[in-house]
């Protein structure tokens, strides 16, 4: 069929039911958006490139399927690189199409002209510049296959300008064949009968468990291995939802502002089973010390993630579908029982330690406290709500406190730490999930971040609720000011005579201020419960830190323990 | 330790920038790079000579110059029986009464004169590093002006090409 370079893009967004894409119109993707128009393609407009690419991200992290946002060359396009790196350090599918100005003028430092190739290549799982119609349908088939398949990533495809508006006898290839890209999707066999062996040997050991759970959809079948062995669990930020928090073999998160049992645990595991993790150093601690006691096994599908960090005395490669399907069948040949008997005395250490020193937090406090607003949220929505997040202090009072309960429910910018992230995240989140209440919460600092996007949600009726911890300060870094860089609180403060809640209702968003604890429930509540979005601000102390914590590069065990 | 990898990559525009952009983001050590056309037309070979300290250090270049979309294999030539050549110009200076001596010098390396003029002359070498290493060293002390080397090429002995390895 004769089409244009446009129509010939949105054809192949049909293709892959691509149900909408998140955009900022341009001059290099007029022509784009003249086709958009025409096909009444369903299109969201965020008020800044960067709220795109993170609703685009977070319309991903919660469907599974893969984001796509559009932009425009050189600025429009420059503007996504947090966005893409993001979902890079991440794993999260989306796909980026930015306009390129026409092929006669690249290279010319023509106007709006930014090498986007160039720049995104070490933060993009892979990226084309498409200068002849022709490739342009194979082009974007490999783009969605690559994002989504194997470990999934951003892909980015910059088209030239006058490719929108050549002329192409349009046919979407059928399948994908590159000769350099072959995920490993079913390991090695003798790799789980190893694990198995190991597992059956070990005195304590403990599962690991990350994103990949999430990205794989295998967390059912990681619940069943932990309730049918009763092996205790713990968590990377970005695995948590994958075990539910009230199971009584979740230890919670570790590393930096992990549990104490859950830093502990790994301290003096004899077998750590990292499933679908990748070692961060927020998680480590002092990387020669970790779980030093421990043979380690390391599931992964990709292999440059094995040996990368921490080194694997196994690795099992492949699929976690795969290897746990396999993992599961093995553990199932000893019975519950046994399994018990074999880790009764190492749960019970672990639930000494968590009763010895639980999360907690000066529960008597006159003044709102941010783990009280965490809890209270926790409580109305049951769990059951879809949280996002920004970047800080709040990130990780919000890991910390809400009892999560599946897997793609806390959407959060874990690798790379993005400020900014939350709100527009949370917007391409509520698109994704119409249904479920999606929640922000997100500090003072990172709301200014990416605030423009309140009017998109309030254009759209999205029915997302923010709740900005308000504690006037950039949390985080105070905090490391307070702890290692003697009080020196160098512009860390962010007192304001701006009024967050004239701010949000100006920007067509309901707001209220909170900031007595007897309100509390009754306002957010009302807030949650309301319909249309709602942004709650809650007023709390400058001076709380985020605890336990183990100050970088030291060992996990040595928390400085807080409450 | 030294290890020469043959990278097989997709000849596409931007596959050097993707393999360069990857060695100097993960700061892997590499102390050759030489590219250049094959058998196939639709694939270039990447040779890089890179310094790992131990086996996960080379373990990691390897696994993540895999994850590129557009490298198809990579063979550790290192262990291999296999030829190991680089390609050397010098240019040396060559006063006339030296000349009989840079001549002899040339014979016993086995290399050409590819340019002569009244002061200089260029010496084309071929050969294993170290012999390039030995040539240069010996000239030092007629004045080399300068040196350019391709960086290593490196092929595996016996009947098989690297890509059916």
């Amino acid at each position: 069929m004769k089409m244009t370079g446009a129509e010939a893009v949105i054809e192949c967004l049909r293709q892959e039911n691509v149900e909408v894409v998140f955009g900022y119109p341009g001059g290099a993707v007029l022509t784009l958006y003249d086709a958009l128009y025409l096909a009444e393609y369903p299109h969201i407009l965020p008020r800044h490139e960067q709220g795109a690419i993170h609703a685009a991200d977070g319309y991903a992290r919660v469907t599974g399927k893969v984001g796509v946002c559009i932009a425009t060359s050189g600025p429009g396009a420059t503007n996504l690189i947090t966005g893409i790196a993001t979902a890079y350090m991440d794993s999260s599918p989306v796909v980026a199409i930015t306009g390129q100005v026409a092929v006669s003028l690249i290279g010319r430092d023509s106007f709006q002209e930014a090498d986007i190739r160039g720049i995104t290549t070490p933060i993009t799982k892979h990226n084309y510049l498409v200068k002849d119609v022709k490739e342009l349908p194979q082009v974007l088939k490999e783009a969605f296959y690559i994002a989504r398949t194997g470990r999934p990533g951003p892909v980015l495809v910059d088209i030239a300008k006058d490719v929108f508006a050549a002329e192409i006898d349009f046919v979407y290839p059928q399948e994908v064949k590159l000769r350099g890209y072959n995920p490993i999707y079913e390991g090695d066999i003798n790799s789980i009968n190893e694990v198995y062996q190991e597992l059956c040997q070990a005195k304590k050991p403990l599962f690991f468990v990350g994103g990949g759970l999430t990205l794989s959809n295998s967390s059912e079948i990681m619940r069943q291995i932990v309730s049918h062995t009763g092996i205790p669990v713990v968590s990377s930020l970005m695995g948590l939802g994958c075990i539910p928090d009230d199971n009584p073999h979740n230890y919670g998160m570790i590393g930096m502002h992990g549990t104490y049992a859950g830093n502990m645990a790994t301290t003096e595991t004899d077998l750590l089973l990292g499933i679908g993790v990748r070692f961060d150093d927020r998680v480590t601690g002092l990387l020669h010390e970790f779980a030093a006691k421990a043979k380690i096994v390391h599931f992964d599908i990709d292999p440059a993630e094995v040996n990368k960090n921490v080194h694997a005395d196994i690795k099992v490669l492949g699929d976690l579908q795969w290897s746990l399907e396999k993992l599961l069948e093995r553990v199932k040949e000893r019975s519950n029982l046994e399994w018990q008997e074999q880790v009764a005395p190492w749960q019970q250490q672990l639930n000494n330690w968590k009763k010895e020193k639980p999360l907690t937090y000066n529960k008597n406090s006159e003044q709102v406290l941010p783990q009280m607003v965490i809890e209270t949220v926790s409580e109305i929505t049951r769990g059951e709500a879809i949280i996002v997040t920004d970047v800080g202090q709040h990130q990780m009072w919000t890991a910390q406190y809400y009892n999560f309960k599946h897997p793609r429910s806390f959407l959060t910018s874990g690798g790379l730490g993005t400020m900014g992230y939350g709100i527009p995240a949370a917007l391409g989140a509520q698109v994704g999930a119409p249904d479920k209440k999606v929640i922000c919460v997100c500090g003072d600092g990172g709301f200014m971040m990416n605030c423009q996007e309140l009017m998109t949600i309030a254009d759209l009726n999205l029915p997302v609720k923010i709740i900005l911890l308000n504690n006037q300060v950039l949390g985080m870094v105070a905090q490391w000011q307070r702890k290692f860089y003697n009080h020196n609180y160098s512009h860390s403060s962010l007192k304001t005579k701006a009024d967050f809640v004239k701010l949000s209702e100006a920007m067509g968003v309901p707001a209220v201020r909170l900031d007595k604890k007897e309100q509390l429930s009754e306002v957010l509540e009302k807030a949650i419960t309301d319909e249309g979005p709602r942004l709650v601000e809650v007023c709390i102390p400058e001076n709380e830190d985020v605890l336990p914590m183990v100050p970088a590069g030291a060992r996990l065990d040595q928390m400085i323990m807080g409450g | 330790m030294k290890h020469t990898l043959a990278v097989l990559v997709e000849n596409k525009p931007g596959v050097l920038t993707h393999i360069s952009g990857l060695i100097s983001r993960r700061a892997f050590n590499i102390e050759s790079i030489a590219a250049g056309y094959t058998e196939e037309p639709d694939m270039t070979r990447i040779t890089i000579v890179v310094e790992a300290d131990d086996k996960y250090e080379l373990e990691q270049v390897v696994n993540q110059l895999s994850k590129l979309i557009d490298v198809i294999k990579i063979i550790d030539l290192t262990g291999q029986d296999s030829v190991h050549r680089e390609l050397a110009l010098i240019k040396v200076k060559a006063i006339p009464e030296n000349r009989t001596e840079l001549i002899g010098i040339v014979e016993i390396f086995r290399a050409h004169i590819v340019d002569v003029n009244k002061e200089t002359m260029i010496i084309e070498l071929t050969g294993e590093e170290m012999k390039i290493d030995a040539m240069c060293e010996l000239l030092k002390d007629y004045g080399i002006i300068e040196i350019v080397r391709t960086g290593k090429v490196a092929m595996c002995r016996g009947p098989k090409a690297a890509k059916e390895v």
